[in-house]
């Protein structure tokens, strides 16, 4: 078994307009901005794009929305220090826009991964996001019931990976990435090291390879927040 | 009517009020700005742990300028550094913490709170960007959810209202308000006043709250250090 792959180019292959990709990350913290701007090269278009955020500055998830490759994003919050690419397509009406309570969303990911169609949650009760859904009470509470969200890709950043697929993080990179790669029918990683089957102590592997489909080394992969502070425009 | 501007507390020292109650060992998520001011004002003895959304657990201030990771990060894109015994999980961890009721206390901003306990915080309605990050799942489910904010909003109206005009973070959550003249709980859907700045008369603090203010005959004095 081998999930690795030499090129950006390769990892990205696949992704055709009107795929619904996750991307992992937290802002710019585990942005996998090296298979964001491959993508981007790929001038794919109509794509619904699932992240914690909706871009800063002018790389990342912003550049794809200037480039004209998202149809909607669903995050939960689409702000950030510099958040005029979103701002721009949104007001325009060229971007739809689906908010999701930061829980939910993870939850509704990972219910994804685990096979769950559906959950009920406290969050966002009595709330307009809360309108049109299902409410129950349990035990004297109410909770709102909540569907699954899959995706086709899940675009990662880990920090090892071997050829069977297994995935370590760096820090809070973690975030969103983990859930990502359970959710996606194919799950593509860029890491910083690919080691031998065996490199990585199976204690350690936070991200077993059954949920890893590709794998992409990419050494000292850039950080969103350093480009976005150097005024850096992709492509 | 006056806002009394010129007697209110700073934003530092509602956050210095907030934090004298928060217990040794608490799990504490603080929101992004104001709020994690909380944080500086820690009680000397007390070791509380902070949760921030993202993936950390017992994480501690910034560090020096250049000396940022952008790999760690809190939920406002902020540079923090980590406290021995800090630890690091995925966001549906992360969340299972917050949902299941394992967080201590949430404190937040707010536009609107009202005497029921409704927080309105996460959008300002018509024409705006909508926005929500986790304050929905952390008002649900944190054991005690507190609010710091100014007592009246930059045009002089209370932002302690009866009902809340603005769309709903959450429906009766909000347990106790630390604001810059007074500290006010929220029990059995009513405004309790528990202090109030001392240049304050009560009738002077209901002429800026918008919901009744109700007392159980006693009220503390707002005592907070210059800072």
């Amino acid at each position: 078994m081998d999930k690795t792959v030499a090129t950006l180019a390769e990892a990205v292959a696949d992704i055709s307009d009107g795929a619904t990709v996750m991307i992992g990350g937290f802002g710019g913290s585990g942005a996998p901005i090296e298979l964001i701007h491959a993508l981007i090269d790929r001038r794919v278009k109509g794509l619904t794009v699932i992240n914690n955020n909706a871009g800063n500055g002018h790389v990342g998830i912003a550049s794809m929305i200037e480039n004209g490759l998202v149809a909607k994003m669903i995050c939960s919050f689409p702000r950030s220090s510099d958040p005029v690419a979103f701002t721009e397509a949104y007001k325009s009406g060229r971007l739809e826009l689906e908010v999701v309570p930061q829980g939910t969303l993870a939850e509704r990911i990972r219910a994804a991964g685990a096979g769950i169609p559906a959950f009920y949650t406290a969050t966002s009760y009595g709330t307009e996001l809360a309108e049109g859904k299902p409410v129950e009470e349990f035990d004297g509470k109410h909770y709102v019931r909540e569907r699954w969200l899959k995706a086709d890709f899940a675009l990662i950043k880990g920090e090892l990976g071997d050829p069977m697929g297994n995935l370590t993080y760096r820090m809070a990179a973690r975030n969103f990435n983990p859930i990502m790669a359970m959710a996606a029918t194919k799950t593509i990683a860029q890491v910083s090291r690919i080691v031998p089957a065996g490199g990585i102590d199976p204690e350690q592997v936070i991200s077993p390879g059954i949920f890893v489909d590709t794998v992409v080394e990419i050494p000292n992969p850039v950080q969103e927040e350093v480009l976005f502070r150097e005024g850096a425009v992709y492509p | 009517m006056t806002s009394f501007d010129d007697i209110k507390l700073s934003n530092a020292q509602i956050a210095w009020r907030a934090a004298q109650d928060i217990e040794d060992g608490a799990y504490v998520n603080l929101g992004i700005g104001f709020p994690e001011m909380v944080a500086q004002y820690t009680v000397e003895g007390r070791t509380p742990v902070f949760h921030t959304e993202n993936g950390v657990l017992g994480f501690g201030p910034a560090p020096a300028p250049g000396e940022e990771d952008w790999d760690l990060i809190n939920a406002g894109k902020k540079a923090i550094t980590l406290k021995p015994g800090a630890a690091f999980f995925h966001h549906a961890d992360s969340f299972a913490m917050v949902r299941g009721g394992h967080l201590d206390v949430a404190i937040l901003g707010a536009f609107q709170v009202a005497e029921n306990g409704d927080l309105a915080n996460w959008s300002t309605g018509k024409g705006s960007i909508p926005a929500v990050g986790g304050a929905m799942d952390l008002v649900q489910s944190a054991k005690r959810v507190a609010v710091v904010t100014d007592h009246v909003t930059k045009k002089g109206e209370p932002k302690l209202v009866d009902r809340c005009s603005m769309p709903l973070t959450g429906v009766a959550c909000v347990t106790r308000i630390y604001t810059s003249l007074a500290v006010v709980d929220i029990e059995g859907g009513h405004f309790v006043l528990r202090e109030k700045l001392p240049q304050l008369s009560f009738d002077d603090l209901q002429s800026v709250t918008g919901g009744e203010l109700k007392t159980d005959g006693r009220i503390a004095d707002l005592a907070v250090p210059t800072l």
